[in-house]
């Protein structure tokens, strides 16, 4: 299920690239040309626009070549260091304001294809203006998707907020209404639902023209897939055009795309991505930060700074012996738990895991990862014989049973971390293969 | 962002006839890396994986190699063999009756319109068809449904949003059963292929069809979106493992995306594509045809 190849194959490959070279000195042009045809591979897979990708290999190559080596650094982490700092630059800042009218309401109009998640979006906003304490009104403008007005209601309830609707009537005419009746109710913010729409579809473009021409929004919200391919610069660039928006949203980012479309977006409208949609529930909306975006298209984990924390926390020895038993294999609960208590040492463990190259798959969650759940942990593998713990296929049900009344847990958590140690270790296997675990340089 | 001027320009180049960038590479007389590059940076803007597009390179290289480059029109019938040939890997199943067809896929792919479009087609070749609400969370999804099925003229089974999309199905096709009903189509809430406790609910959902109407032919769709890139593999892959696809639905290929994850699908997964949607009327589903869906790549 965890696709680790992909995750790991940048940094895989870039070390066989620079396997050769000494520790120290300057890049050269040769490696970088070679080094920069893997991380073109990389942005591709990630779904970066190719000519988008060919430009950004290009002008990183130019600043890389000559460039010293850090003494802390050996080449392919160098090499990441750059790409992964000019990413960031092109993705601009951290951006999750939305414009306020000088007199309000405030209009926010949203466009986006099909099913990129407008109507769900408008309710996220909803919350998040309610949280900083609006009072925003939902504007039900898609008249053409069959129920589309039902489902902008029932969102609009959950997230505590009205919905301004008028059937299928022009949604030109809706917006305007909706913008009025805010206005006259006392609503200082107005959110505007759109159909889906296909970026080439000129009739329904129009309309998106006609609303903005009449309700003079203060943002006009992007709103795109992150799972978008290669046609993410066509989609974006079109309504860029014709629309001039203000800001692009990406949503399901909960999955594991690795969001590619979002340089792409950023590379030919030059406009702010401000949130990210990153859950089904209505306060999954976050703020974008350039650099988690940028490791994730990478797929390289924060490497760097997992580095640098890890070093702390484990010693050079119990690395080693840790690694040993990964490559054979021989890696057992105790072990486990040892592992557990190390990422105790280095503080939050959700961050620390979020920052390993193919664990953001993994999506732990905060509560997954709590001191309750890692006491948890401990109590039952302490509940374990010797035997048992090293060779957890025996532990059969009334094993289970008994581990659990020891544990002063249940048979179904012993049934989870049993999975959960299963699935580290068919991770370990699969980096394996001569790679070493980014903290154990 | 006045680094990225050039790429809309280059954009538009994409949009352009291989034929006419071929013609470009061949008056040019830029053969060899350049021109294999070129057909690589085609397969790539359709969305192909940069290896199955790496390995239809290799395998024009080898063949034209054999058979000496010689012009135009010879590389591009090579690169529509095999594109076609990929496609052609996976077989596409026959439907039997009666039929039980679940549509699953992550959110906003298109699954509820894809149902009513398949309502239409199978009332169309004649077949009576019930569709079956199970998308009981996304907010207001049977009633997108229910006016889908009046459309179509054929019967829903709903329950209210919030229950059990099991109970919704057992429903569904108890009563296919009783009133032999030869197709019940099972439209289930989007979700993302990362989130485990949601695919077993997916399970669960097609056991229930296995326990309660062994007698019927089980085909389980996917439905992906032309606008997705890569993640199209990971979504197809994952599902693939939980629920054994027979086949997947192409949607939005009206738009400026080429969906060509399919030839990695087909080439790699070996899961064929059945239909492909092309709009958001009733009758803009049609069955998929390599042929024309690799023209339309080329």
């Amino acid at each position: 299920m965890i696709n680790v190849a992909l995750f790991s194959s940048l940094s895989e490959r870039l070390n066989h690239i620079f396997s050769k070279l000494t520790k120290h000195g300057k890049l050269t042009e040769l490696e970088i040309k070679g080094a920069m045809r893997e991380v073109r591979v990389a942005l591709l897979e990630a779904d970066v626009n190719i000519f988008v990708a060919k430009k950004f290999i290009a002008d990183v190559s130019e600043k890389a070549v000559g460039q010293e080596i850090l003494k802390s650094l050996n080449p392919t982490q160098q090499v990441i260091k750059i790409v992964n700092e000019e990413l960031c630059a092109l993705m601009g800042s951290t951006n999750a304001k939305l414009e306020v009218a000088d007199r309000p309401p405030t209009v926010i109009m949203m466009c986006g294809l099909q099913g990129a998640g407008k109507t769900t979006l408008c309710g996220k906003l909803a919350v998040l203006l309610k949280k900083q304490g609006k009072k925003p009104l939902l504007v039900a403008g898609d008249i053409y998707r069959p129920a589309a007005i039902n489902q902008l209601q029932v969102v609009g309830g959950k997230a505590g907020a009205e919905v301004f609707e008028k059937g299928t009537q022009n949604p030109v005419k809706t917006a305007k209404q909706g913008v009025e009746y805010a206005r006259s109710m006392g609503y200082d913010t107005v959110i505007i639902d759109t159909a889906g729409r296909l970026h080439i579809d000129d009739a329904l473009m129009q309309e998106l023209e006609n609303i903005k021409g009449e309700v003079h929004p203060d943002e006009i919200l992007l709103t795109v897939d992150s799972m978008t391919g290669q046609d993410a610069v066509n989609v974006a660039d079109t309504f860029n055009k014709r629309l001039d928006v203000t800001g692009v949203i990406l949503t399901k980012l909960d999955g594991d795309t690795r969001g590619g479309a979002c340089l792409s977006i950023k590379a030919v409208t030059g406009k702010p991505i401000k949130f990210i949609g990153v859950g089904e529930k209505l306060t999954d909306l976050e703020p974008f930060y350039p650099d988690r975006m940028a490791s994730r298209i990478l797929g390289m984990g924060d490497v760097l700074s997992l580095i640098e924390k890890a070093q702390e926390a484990v010693s050079e020895e119990q690395a080693k012996k840790l690694e040993k038993k990964m490559r054979d294999a021989s890696f057992t609960l105790e072990d486990y738990l040892d592992q557990f208590e190390s990422l105790k040492k280095m503080g939050g463990a959700a961050e620390i895991l979020g920052m390993m190259p193919g664990m953001s798959k993994f999506k732990i969650k905060e509560s997954d990862l709590d001191e309750k759940r890692m006491e948890r942990v401990k109590a039952i593998i302490l509940s374990m014989t010797k035997r048992e713990r090293e060779k957890p296929e025996i532990i059969n049900s009334s094993r289970k049973k008994r581990i659990a009344a020891g544990s002063g847990t249940s048979v179904q958590d012993v049934n989870q971390l049993l999975k959960q140690f299963e699935q580290t270790k068919t991770l370990m296997k699969q980096i394996r293969g001569g790679r070493k675990l980014p903290f154990m340089r | 962002m006045g680094i990225f001027g050039k790429i809309i320009g280059a954009l538009k180049k994409t949009k352009d006839n291989i034929s006419s960038k071929l013609s470009a590479l061949f008056a040019k007389n830029k053969l060899g890396d350049d021109l294999y590059d070129e057909l690589e940076e085609i397969l790539i803007s359709a969305d192909i994986s940069v290896v199955t597009a790496e390995e239809i390179i290799d395998q024009i290289r080898a063949e034209a190699k054999a058979e000496k480059l010689k012009d135009r029109e010879f590389v591009v019938d090579l690169l529509k063999d095999v594109i076609e040939d990929t496609l052609r890997e996976a077989e596409v199943p026959e439907i039997e009756y009666p039929a039980v067809i679940m549509l699953v896929g992550v959110n906003g792919v298109g699954k509820t319109t894809t149902i009513g479009k398949l309502a239409n087609y199978f009332v169309r070749e004649k077949k009576s068809v019930t569709v079956a609400a199970a998308d009981t969370f996304r907010a207001a999804a049977a009633d997108q449904l229910t006016v889908w099925a009046d459309r179509a003229k054929v019967r829903i089974v709903k329950h209210e949003e919030g229950s059990d999309p099991s109970a919704v199905v057992f429903d569904a096709v108890s009563s296919a059963k009783a009133k032999k009903t030869d197709v019940v189509i099972v439209d289930t809430a989007g979700r993302l292929h990362v989130k485990a406790n949601l695919m077993e609910e997916l399970k669960k959902m097609g056991r229930v069809v296995s326990r309660d109407y062994p007698e019927a032919h089980f085909y389980k769709l996917l439905v992906l979106d032309a606008t997705t890139g890569q993640n199209a593999m990971s979504q197809a892959r994952i599902f693939n493992e939980a629920i054994d696809l027979d086949g997947i639905v192409l949607t939005k290929l009206d738009g400026t995306a080429k969906g060509g994850f399919v030839v990695s699908l087909c080439g790699e997964l070996k899961i064929p594509v059945l239909f492909v949607g092309t709009g958001e009327k009733q009758e803009d589903l049609q069955l998929f045809d390599a042929e024309e869906f690799t023209e339309g790549i080329v």
